[in-house]
């Protein structure tokens, strides 16, 4: 006798579906997007700081001036004059190139899936940052990629550790298609490369063949002096770069791009047709007119400006609350601090009883495809006002405090509950 | 008609909460194309919009804290507004396991063996020695669960005694008191019971058979890797017991309108109560809607129907 699975298709799936299931922690995302909830979890962009005025003129002069291509099909590799100011934009990290040479895409996110095709078959190292970015991490899965992972230090991927990860792969029998970094203000681990660091990662990738896919989105939302030096300048054969407007300009815009080499280029553009035939025409055109009508860069500088406020209010209040053994990295641009919990604290354990406190952050596992940084979390500062983030961490001092207790009564925070699922937020939490 | 049905809140089962209460909202749309469905989340904004819009019933669909621990249903009294489901009162008693199942046991009916403990007890009197007698009083395996909540969130299945600390942990996380409770080896099921036009009726027990070895939060909401049976595999004489149990719990805790109970038959057929909830799930994959379909009723007609009894009950009142 057979009973209901309450799903036809459950025989149908294919295997990579099956760890897409639903997830406790995703159910307590769901709560922090409550407003009695602090979130300190999501990435949103602060887009209330865009003049939101004067982007509803240019998108109606769009539609009035230029609807019947706006709302056209367009290229599969991108708007040719929307192409030319990306230059303009990459030309601030020091990143030269011909328009040909950038496929406009849906956000980064899908530069990220379109070169993850086109370099990798299943069982294919990937070699990533330890800890590195959900969303990239999810796209190499999808392709069954063997994703290994590089320890981190305060100035990012290390790169003796880089060359064994190679050399390891490589003993054993797989090829390495891929390198992996967020060279600049890192997502979640909040870390820069220096001059000398990107040097070295770029060296090793030269010297044993493999491209670096250098995945830039926030390298001008820096707080201090100039943009970093993107790697893809130094290297514009051995470096695939990966750019979004989504921290720019805006996240609901969806528009990124890749600058690759020209082979690369030519199967990135035939696997975006494949994909989506084009990426929209409306969104491109109206950041090609935002680029060509508004002051951008002065825009970039209101963001950073607010960015940078809210990220003194969370260390000013890290440093003022947290606990004995609790250690934080100093992001010096971008959205994020990567949090070492006092030893043996989990956060995933811990989570419940945050979000119970009303406070929410993600827990370090989702930056990990093994099973590491139970001891870590992301805090984010992007979306929150600054007192809110002073209120989110004094909550989170409190749970940290109480799971420290329980540590000591039971010798252990390592929770027994598996907690199966995802641990990452969707996109659109706060 | 109005009817505002209430979903969402803050407890870790929101997400599970609301989509209990679309579902619900939608049937009852269906059911009744003339009344006038709303569905609203619970926030400090809710009172102000009773007052400014007073529905003429409320469907309550919280899961967990404040929506099954009769604190908000406090408030619908308070306000005199007619709701669907348990006063608050009996949802106090029946929503906090240990004291449930007290009252059961009290009652003669079969419930596993359990000791329930604030965190402080275990702080105070040293954990491992308390662990230890637990585990002495209860035998292995022992199931950990938070006193309140559900969906299994803060579950776990101890086998062995050294990792019942980790257990400890992950219920915790949940709730202020744990509840450890003998682990009865059986089928495990749940009994959907509900009143209509004075009578109280049982539905069909429906059997779960979860992939792994606990029914937790992604065995229940993802479809596709729980097996169900409704009605279960029992025998006739065992049905009607687990039946005749929903019923005598559902009495004896002065239950109203709904509710769905859990619990497992053992190798003997003898059925042990679990615990008992005041506002079952009514999502996609929860049980009291599959065993309406069983049964060929409508959640749409059965919750109209609800809706005016509250409506009734309170022009009595």
């Amino acid at each position: 006798m057979t009973g209901s699975r309450l799903d036809p298709w459950v025989d149908s799936y294919a295997a990579r579906a099956h760890n897409m299931r639903a997830s406790e922690i995703r159910a307590l995302f769901a709560v922090a997007s409550r407003p009695e909830v602090v979130s300190l979890a999501g990435g949103m962009p602060f887009v209330q700081a865009l003049p939101v005025e004067m982007l509803a003129s240019t998108a109606q002069r769009l539609l009035y001036e230029r609807g019947a291509q706006a709302l056209q099909y367009g290229s599969g590799q991108g708007d040719v004059t929307l192409r030319e100011q990306i230059l303009e934009v990459i030309g601030e990290v020091g990143v030269t190139a011909h328009p040909d040479d950038i496929v406009v895409t849906t956000g980064s996110q899908m530069a990220l899936d379109l070169v993850t095709r086109v370099f990798c078959d299943p069982g294919d190292v990937v070699l990533v940052e330890a800890p590195s970015y959900v969303g990239a991490l999810g796209v190499f899965r999808a392709y069954e990629c063997d994703v290994v992972h590089v320890a981190m230090d305060d100035e990012g991927l290390v790169p003796s550790a880089l060359s064994e990860a190679v050399a390891a792969a490589r003993a054993a029998g797989k090829r390495v298609k891929l390198i992996y970094t967020i060279p600049s203000f890192h997502n979640p681990a909040g870390v820069t490369q220096g001059p000398a660091r990107r040097a070295e990662i770029l060296a090793i990738a030269q010297r044993e063949g493999i491209a670096l896919l250098e995945d830039d989105p926030y390298g001008l939302l820096g707080f201090e002096g100039e943009p970093p030096r993107a790697i893809r300048a130094d290297d514009a054969e051995g470096v695939i770069y990966l750019g979004s407007f989504s921290k720019t300009i805006a996240s609901g815009l969806r528009v990124g791009w890749a600058v690759a080499p020209h082979g690369v280029r030519e199967k990135l553009v035939l696997a975006a047709e494949a994909a989506v035939l084009c990426p929209s025409n409306y969104t491109q055109l109206t950041v090609s007119e935002y680029l060509a009508t508004q002051p951008w860069r002065e825009q970039i500088k209101t963001f950073q400006e607010v960015y940078r406020e809210r990220r003194d209010a969370l260390l000013e209040s890290l440093q003022a609350l947290m606990p004995e053994g609790t250690r934080w990295t100093i992001p010096a641009g971008g959205f994020y601090s990567w949090v070492t919990l006092p030893h043996g604290l989990d956060a995933t354990a811990m989570l419940p009883r945050a979000v119970a406190n009303l406070v929410a952050y993600v827990p370090g596992t989702g930056f990990y495809v093994d099973g590491q940084g139970r001891q870590n979390l992301r805090l984010s500062y992007c979306y929150p006002e600054p007192d809110r983030i002073r209120e989110g961490v004094r909550r989170l001092a409190a749970v940290i405090e109480s799971e420290l207790d329980l540590a000591q009564t039971f010798g252990t925070t390592r929770s027994l509950n598996q907690m199966t699922g995802s641990s990452v937020p969707a996109p659109d939490l706060q | 008609m109005h009817v505002l049905v209430l979903s969402g809140g803050l407890s870790a089962e929101r997400d599970v909460s609301l989509r209990s209460g679309r579902r619900v909202a939608e049937a009852l749309r269906t059911a009744r194309t003339d009344w006038e469905v709303q569905e609203n989340d619970v926030d400090a904004g809710l009172l102000d919009r009773l007052r400014a819009h007073r529905p003429d019933a409320i469907v309550p669909l919280l899961h967990g804290a404040a929506g099954e621990d009769g604190a908000l249903r406090n408030v619908l009294e308070s306000l005199r507004i007619p709701f669907v489901g348990s006063s608050a009162a009996a949802s106090r008693l029946a929503f906090d396991k240990p004291i449930a199942k007290t009252l059961v046991e009290g009652a003669g009916i079969d419930t596993p063996p359990c000791v329930a403990m604030p965190q402080t007890t275990f702080r105070e009197l040293g954990a491992t020695a308390v662990l230890d007698a637990v585990v002495d009083a209860l035998g292995l395996p022992i199931v950990v669960k938070p006193t309140k909540g559900g969906s299994s969130l803060g579950t776990s299945i101890v086998h062995r005694a050294a990792d019942l600390p980790a257990a400890m942990v992950g219920a915790f996380a949940y709730a202020d008191v744990v509840l450890m409770e003998s682990f009865i080896a059986g089928t495990e099921l749940a009994v959907g019971v509900f009143e209509r036009s004075g009578d109280i009726l049982a539905l069909s027990a429906v059997e779960i058979v979860p992939e792994g070895e606990l029914y937790d939060y992604s065995a229940r909401y993802t479809a596709g890797t729980t097996e169900f049976f409704c009605p279960a595999r029992l025998s006739d004489e065992q049905a009607l017991a687990a039946q005749a149990m929903a019923l005598n719990v559902h009495l004896l805790l002065n239950l109203q309108d709904w509710s769905r109970t859990d619990m497992i038959i053992d190798a003997d057929g003898r059925p042990w109560f679990l615990e008992v909830n005041v506002a079952p799930g009514m999502t996609e994959t929860s049980l009291f809607p599959q065993a309406l379909v069983a049964a060929d009723l409508g959640l749409g007609e059965l919750t109209a129907a609800l809706v005016e009894d509250a409506v009734a009950r309170a022009a009595v009142s």
